[in-house]
């Protein structure tokens, strides 16, 4: 192996799991420190920072940094990051010092952003601060998009979600609501300087082909039409047997819904089984929890209609099978089909990309998906003028990832609109170091492990909540147990950085190295190396630290894999070959040109 | 002096041993010696060697004296028996421990201070008994504790920290015990585990005396230029003579071992001791070559580690005293007390 190259800003990045798993890199575990000290304004403005949405990302949030947390392989359950993310939300101050200035005095440039959701929302705040003029055009009467739209209030409250989104529409964003774009071509021609589409995914699927659809139409209805139509106020009731198909999280949206707004029975009916529902298990667990029965494993084959009415559904029975490939597929499971009444259905089967109103002869490409043809990293259309993000890039995804789009393509517009290369030109990411240690044995971090697990959050009486459908469920971690949550975490951004010239190979951090972490050992290829180690290093996912050659010709070799950063190795380092410092990963943003 | 304690938590895969336990659960509290000690190194080998052998912790009575090294106990085995006991005193006390009970596999730890001068008589008189135990030296040549002056086993010729050199011949711990008639004779070095482990292993598994040396470099006062105990001088200045490997008993022998002239041995429990020569004209059974080897070696400025010598059909004090089978704290009083007709007949032979 050669010696790990320690300021590649991507080797102490993947390190933090949670700040690389994160789509906008959100620095978790400096965030979560403040929340240990009670700094919560600076821990939302940390977030607010990379994420743009703390309040509703705290709720609503897909969580791909949890399961990659180190806590997963240590012991089981990662610390409650979106919660404790909550918590800081919950108990900010007053932030509006720490808003960036807008300057009246604009740059002349004017950008057109479509949708409010918050792919638009995210780029209009980054481009705001720099003197860009930012028009948002949106068809619904208020903005955030699918946050109001598609994510129910006893989920996320309006309150919350109104407090972020109108924090960056009082920046200066000149709002057009219940303004529907329905020629992309007409809105070219006003001659804005960029563009940039976030409308999301908002074709919910239909199953056109399954008998008996067309008859019972009047008692279908597609489940992210229906949640908008309760989020505005169109729809306030349910009723009778209810049926959901789906097994994502807006099915499990669609069914708390239903249960809150006056159907005498709920039940969620997937055609997959239970392990592979798309849904987050949180969401499954609730669903469950509020009684609402998850039948898996049941495709839909007939909507069965009586004199102009629904009367229920049939289903086959499959069951999952492996093929060669290990792939999952389903085959009659030779079971009787089943038919299950139901008064109304709610269609929850998954969502598409739909640009109706971009016309396919103005020279922005789409794909055989519907999706458009993009530049991965830059979020380029084939027009050099129009940018796309969120759902409406890659087809659907989650809000975190419409903030990480939002930062890449307000970069983008930036560089357009200053006539500089789009990649090249293009603010690299970076690391600094800056080392932790106050004295002999002081360091500036919490360094003791704490093995508590994993607290559970409160939530609202359910014979009150299960009435109420603006209620919210979740009631958050009180300051006392976002603080123990907080101190679960292994700051894994205080990283253990080795200088081999310093270092006698006197074994003290191998022996106290509560995970086996270290090895001293002749070089070689890293397959074979892993398998030498301390403990061997079976996690091909988690680097090697190699250091260079030491006196007796020997190397330092550190698994990543499952270091507490408890900074032993420090600690009993009598040479400070071994320091803990804290990564700093600079991951660009346009703030980045405005210092 | 470290304020972090270990934590508890270990690596996923700690492998388990034949009880079910880990290697950490033959740990002791964290050291509060100075970061770097060899003495910790040492003590990891101990937990290493401990928890392989799968004997559980309360089989275990470690004993110490007084020093840097004698403080290590608390360090390992944390869940044993255990006695810090007088400067020097360690062997006294390990001997009563074990004739009490011989089912106790004891650990005697000192330094060179507390064995090769004030405890001097107590270590010659030890080998000489045979006591069922294994002595282990955390020899770093120097009194840590006092801020660092030469100690016994101080090179002659070796400088203090601030370059003042030694005058006064050293004493050669393993030497002596060979000659004092130890049939297990041993010397390492704390950085060296893969050495140190098997040795340590055979050493409690070794029915009779069994000594290790260890030079266990001291970082604070004995680790510069001049000294002949600083890692670096005696990873350039060893000389491996005999290197053994451990075979557990009942275990398939497939590992790949080094070639060179192979002998096993077999240890009480059933377990091997793979003998490996690593100096062709070095014989581990031959009590005077040894000993003439290691004084050849030691005035070329070589240090001799490995296993030094070996008597693998040695017997034990208890053996000598023929005492009975079973550990005296374990007679009732029915065994102690055997009444007057035992007596009159013990009486009867003094007639």
């Amino acid at each position: 192996m050669k010696p790990t190259n320690i300021f590649d800003p991507t080797y102490f990045h993947k390190v933090v799991d949670c700040q690389w798993a994160c789509p906008a890199h959100t620095p978790v575990p400096e965030y979560i420190r403040l929340i240990a000290q009670e700094r919560y304004t600076e821990a939302y403005m940390i977030n607010w920072d990379s994420n743009v949405f703390p309040g509703i990302l705290g709720r609503t949030c897909d969580r791909p940094c949890e399961p990659a947390c180190r806590r997963v392989r240590t012991e089981e359950k990662p610390v409650a990051i979106c919660r404790l993310k909550r918590v800081a939300a919950d108990n900010k101050g007053d932030i509006t010092p720490y808003i960036p200035r807008v300057p009246k005095v604009k740059n002349g440039k004017r950008i057109a952003l479509i949708g409010a959701g918050p792919a638009s929302l995210a780029v209009a705040r980054d481009l705001l601060p720099m003197g860009y003029e930012v028009h948002l055009f949106e068809k619904d009467p208020k903005g955030g998009g699918m946050m109001r739209t598609q994510i129910p209030a006893f989920r996320l409250p309006a309150a919350v979600l109104e407090e972020e989104v109108d924090l960056i529409l009082d920046m200066g964003v000149t709002s057009h609501f219940g303004h529907e774009i329905t020629s992309f071509k007409a809105l070219l021609e006003q001659g804005f300087d960029a563009y940039f589409v976030g409308t999301g995914a908002p074709r919910g699927r239909d199953l056109p082909d399954v008998p008996g659809r067309e008859a019972a139409d009047p008692f279908i209805h597609i489940g992210i039409d229906w949640l908008s139509s309760v989020a505005f106020g169109h729809t306030t009731a349910i009723s009778g047997k209810v049926i959901v198909l789906g097994g994502g999280n807006t099915a499990m949206d669609c069914c708390r819904t239903s249960r809150r707004i006056g159907a005498e029975q709920v039940t969620v009916v997937v055609r997959s089984a239970f392990d592979v529902m798309k849904a987050s298990d949180w969401e499954k667990e609730d669903a469950m929890s509020e009684g609402i029965p998850i039948i898996n494993n049941r495709p839909p084959k007939e909507f069965v209609v009586e004199n102009g009415k629904l009367k229920g559904v049939l289903f086959s029975c499959v069951k999952p099978v492996k093929d060669d490939k290990g792939r999952l597929t389903y085959v009659p499971s030779g079971e009787p089909d089943v038919f299950m009444p139901a008064d109304h259905v709610l269609m929850a089967i998954g969502q598409d990309n739909h640009c109706p109103w971009i016309e396919r002869d103005i020279g922005i490409e789409f794909d055989k998906w519907d999706c458009p043809v993009l530049d991965k990293v830059t979020l380029q259309s084939t027009d050099p003028r129009v940018f796309f993000g969120g759902d409406a890039a890659f087809g659907p995804e989650n809000i975190i990832w419409a903030s990480a789009h939002a930062h890449q393509a307000a970069i983008s517009i930036h560089l357009y609109c200053q006539g500089k290369d789009l990649k090249t030109d293009r603010p690299p990411e970076g690391v600094n170091l800056i080392s932790q240690k106050m004295g002999m044995h002081e360091w500036s971090y919490d360094a003791a492990h704490d093995p508590s697990k994993r607290h559970l959050v409160p939530h609202a009486d359910k014979r009150v909540s299960l009435k109420d459908v603006k209620m919210e469920v979740e009631l958050g971690f009180d300051r006392e147990l976002g603080y123990r949550e907080a101190q679960r975490c292994l700051n894994c951004d205080v990283q253990t950085v080795f200088t081999d010239n310093l270092c006698i190979e006197c074994d003290a951090c191998v022996d106290i190295c509560p995970m086996d972490c270290i090895t001293f050992t002749q070089n070689g290829e890293e397959p074979e190396l892993r398998e030498r180690l301390t403990a061997p290093a079976l996690n091909d996912t988690q680097d090697l630290y190699a250091s260079g050659v030491l006196k007796t010709g020997r190397i330092m070799v550190k698994d990543e894999d499952v270091c507490l950063h408890c900074g032993l190795c420090a600690e009993r380092c009598p040479t400070n070959a071994w320091d803990m410092q804290k990564s700093v990963i600079h991951v660009p943003q346009l703030g980045s040109y405005a210092s | 002096m470290t304020f972090v304690a270990k934590p508890a938590a270990h690596h996923p895969r700690l492998p388990r041993n034949e009880l079910g336990l880990t290697r950490r659960d033959y740990e002791g509290s964290v050291s509060t010696l100075c970061a770097g000690c060899g003495h910790d190194s040492v003590s990891a080998a101990i937990v290493q060697a401990c928890a392989e052998l799968a004997i559980p912790p309360h089989r275990f009575a470690k004993v110490s004296g007084i020093g840097c090294s004698s403080k290590t106990p608390t360090y390992f085995l944390g869940k044993s028996h255990g006695f810090n006991s007088v400067h020097g005193r360690m062997p006294s006390v390990t001997t009563g421990a074990n004739l009490a009970n011989r089912e106790l596999y004891c650990i005697g730890i000192s330094g060179d201070g507390d064995s090769a001068s004030i405890g001097m008589g107590q270590f010659a008189h030890i080998v000489r008994r045979r006591i069922d135990m294994l002595y282990i030296v955390d020899n770093n040549g120097t009194y840590g504790l006092t801020k660092g002056q030469f100690s016994a086993t101080n090179d002659k010729g070796s400088t203090s920290k601030k370059g003042a050199p030694n005058l006064y011949e050293p004493i050669d711990l393993a030497g002596i015990a060979l000659q004092l008639g130890a049939t297990f004779v041993g010397r390492s070095f704390s950085g060296d585990k893969h050495q140190l482990v098997p040795l340590i292993k055979a050493g409690l598994l070794h029915r009779g005396f069994a000594f290790i040396d260890v030079i266990s470099p001291c970082v604070a006062f004995n680790n510069h230029a001049g000294s002949t105990k600083s890692y670096e001088y005696v990873r350039g200045h060893r000389g491996d003579v005999v290197a053994a490997d451990f075979v557990p008993k009942h275990h398939e022998i497939t590992a790949d071992y080094a070639p060179g002239t192979r002998e096993d041995v077999m240890m009480p429990d059933g377990s091997l001791l793979r003998l490996r020569k690593l100096a062709d004209d070095y014989d581990p059974h031959d009590r005077v070559d040894a000993l003439a080897y290691l004084q050849r070696k030691q005035r070329e400025g070589e240090v001799v580690t490995g296993l030094l010598y070996l008597d693998a059909d040695a017997t034990d004090c208890h053996k000598i005293l023929n005492t009975v089978d079973a550990p005296l704290n374990s007679l009732a009083e029915a065994d102690l007390c055997p009444g007057n007709a035992a007596l009159a007949s013990i009486n009867g032979t003094f007639r």
